[in-house]
């Protein structure tokens, strides 16, 4: 279980009152489940992110707690897939940097067998990331944090940029390390894809969790949804042909 | 990979072709245009000794009567041919002089080249991973230092503390005085070998300093590393595993391509010293209007720099698979 209890962060500011960012959130995960994040632009997904991950900057505040399995996360106990394409090194092919985070980790990883669970050709571990696209360069990017063998997985918009298909195969395979017993916290924009495999939602509203709801529901017009602001998110998405 | 080794290379090789005619022009027209009669500049202190039908005579046979663009194509006509002509001061063929002096200074400034590129690149690399604490503060302060310090001026207290002071040190010459250089052994040289090197050294280490640290702090502040820190590694691992290609590319580059300022140094260096290489030889004559020589080691000296920019870019290229794609384009 991945417990989050009242976390707030603050940024502090040269000549200018700190910026709170994050206020009294709390989130639960559990393993062998995604729990996806979602919310508008700047609501603070990412930052939940950073705050597990422990790769917050400088002048960043931290208060509340945040547990793994009962104790403080501890450094290389949880992947995490960042949201830039430029979280890959320039200058190293994608295979030698798949070698690098599972070294990290103390253990070894096939590229050749690792890419293809993502959709890529085993001979992307010879491409340089510049020569990757987009999408291509995001799934590298998934495949070194699946390369850590880390229990947890945090994938921060993981089908951003990729097209219908390949975005319904990361979620698919999002929920497959699920069901193999990862616990996967996913932060996504595309809410439909995401309560397609997601057991829970918490939505994000300016640094506050407003709703947290069973994926579920998260169908027709989002009546079975609490707040308004959960409600507009979701009919915002445009997906219910009924309304 | 480097299906952009042969047309860079055949670039350079046509680049090369307009670049010495042109230079030659260049250099013939400064070295005309120099206020030293090469005459009196031989005569010098026999002055008293020799009348002026002498004088004639000898500018008659260097051909000094002849108008400068004549001068010029008969230069020309035999470089082409591979011949440079003789040294008046050295009184001795350029190729000659040149290949003499030319060991002397490759000794000094491929020294000087190697100790600052460790010397640089190492200190680059320590005030990076410590950026912000008290090493990196004094690095920098180090290299600021070293920036605004003449060569020439370091060599003079090199030689005031160490030679003079101290007395650690030869403060001269590349060999014990009163011998040749034919009785002298390794051993022997490598102590006045020590000071130049070191005068010579210090241009190239704050630019190598200053970007290595830019380009490491570069990537230890990128999202790349903030990945892999992320992921359980450490500051220093960052910086010396990872990072190293990110700061050693630049400085490859950087360094490689600043040899001609080296070379330029060293013509100081060796003045300072009495280093006898083509530095010195290079003062003596532009001193005595010494033409021939003059358009001789410029010309070398202007094959070995340009063969420094093409192994920098050569190197940059290795070292950044991106540059290999831009010059494929």
């Amino acid at each position: 279980m991945l417990v989050v209890k009242s976390l707030t962060v603050r940024f502090r500011r040269h000549g200018a009152p700190s910026l709170t960012v994050l206020e009294g959130l709390d989130l639960a995960a559990p393993r062998g489940a995604v729990t996806g994040i979602c919310g508008a632009s700047g609501a603070g997904k990412s930052l939940i992110a950073a705050a597990i991950a422990g790769t917050l900057p400088r002048n960043a505040d931290v208060s509340g707690r945040i547990l793994v399995d009962g104790a403080p996360p501890s450094r290389g106990g949880i992947a995490l897939a960042p949201q830039g394409l430029d979280a890959l090194d320039p200058l190293a092919t994608v295979g030698a940097q798949i070698a690098r985070f599972a070294r990290l980790a103390d253990r070894t990883e096939d590229p050749a067998a690792l890419l293809p669970r993502l959709g890529l050709a085993p001979t992307v571990a010879q491409a340089w990331p510049h020569e990757l696209s987009g999408g291509m360069a995001r799934r590298a990017c998934l495949a070194t944090a699946l390369a850590t063998g880390a229990g947890w997985l945090i994938a921060d918009e993981p089908t951003a940029g990729l097209d219908a298909a390949a975005a319904e195969r990361i979620m698919a395979l999002l929920g497959t390390l699920a069901s193999d017993g990862y616990g996967v916290l996913v932060i996504s924009h595309d809410l439909p894809r995401l309560a397609a495999v997601a057991g829970e939602i918490t939505v994000l509203q300016e640094g506050c969790a407003v709703e947290t709801a069973p994926a579920s529901a998260f169908r027709g017009n989002g009546e079975a949804l609490r707040k308004p602001f959960a409600r507009r998110l979701w009919q915002a998405q445009n997906v219910c042909p009924a309304c | 990979m480097t299906g952009w080794l042969l047309p860079l290379l055949r670039d350079r090789a046509i680049r090369l072709l307009w670049l010495l005619p042109l230079a030659s022009v260049g250099l013939f027209t400064l070295v005309s245009l120099a206020p030293i009669d090469p005459v009196q500049a031989y005569v010098g202190a026999r002055v008293a000794l020799v009348g002026p039908e002498q004088r004639e005579a000898i500018s008659a046979a260097w051909g000094l009567e002849a108008p400068a663009y004549e001068r010029f194509w008969l230069w020309a006509r035999n470089a082409m041919s591979g011949d440079l002509g003789d040294s008046i001061t050295f009184n001795a063929p350029v190729v000659q002089v040149i290949a003499d002096r030319f060991p002397a200074s490759i000794a000094l400034v491929g020294a000087a080249f190697i100790l600052s590129f460790v010397l640089g690149t190492a200190l680059g690399l320590i005030a990076a991973a410590r950026r912000g604490c008290w090493p990196d503060r004094i690095i920098r302060g180090v290299a600021v230092v070293l920036a605004a310090s003449p060569g020439f001026w370091i060599g003079l207290l090199l030689i005031a503390v160490f030679a003079v002071g101290l007395g650690w040190l030869p403060p001269c010459c590349a060999t014990p005085p009163g011998m040749i250089a034919d009785e002298v052994d390794l051993a022997a040289r490598l102590p006045h070998l020590v000071l130049p090197v070191i005068a010579v050294s210090v241009v190239g280490i704050s630019p190598l300093i200053l970007h290595t640290r830019q380009r490491l702090v570069a990537f230890l502040e990128s999202p790349a590393a903030t990945h892999l820190a992320a992921h359980g590694a450490r500051p220093l691992w960052l910086a010396f595993g990872p990072g190293m290609r990110h700061a050693m590319g630049p400085a490859i580059t950087v360094h490689l391509a600043g040899a001609g300022e080296l070379f330029g140094g060293s013509v100081l260096a060796e003045a300072v010293f009495a280093w006898p290489g083509l530095g010195q030889a290079t003062v003596r004559a532009a001193l005595g209007a010494d033409a021939p020589l003059l358009m001789g080691i410029a010309l070398a000296t202007l094959i070995f720099v340009f063969a420094g920019n093409l192994l920098a870019d050569i190197a940059a290229r290795l070292l950044d698979p991106r540059l290999g794609t831009e010059a494929r384009q």
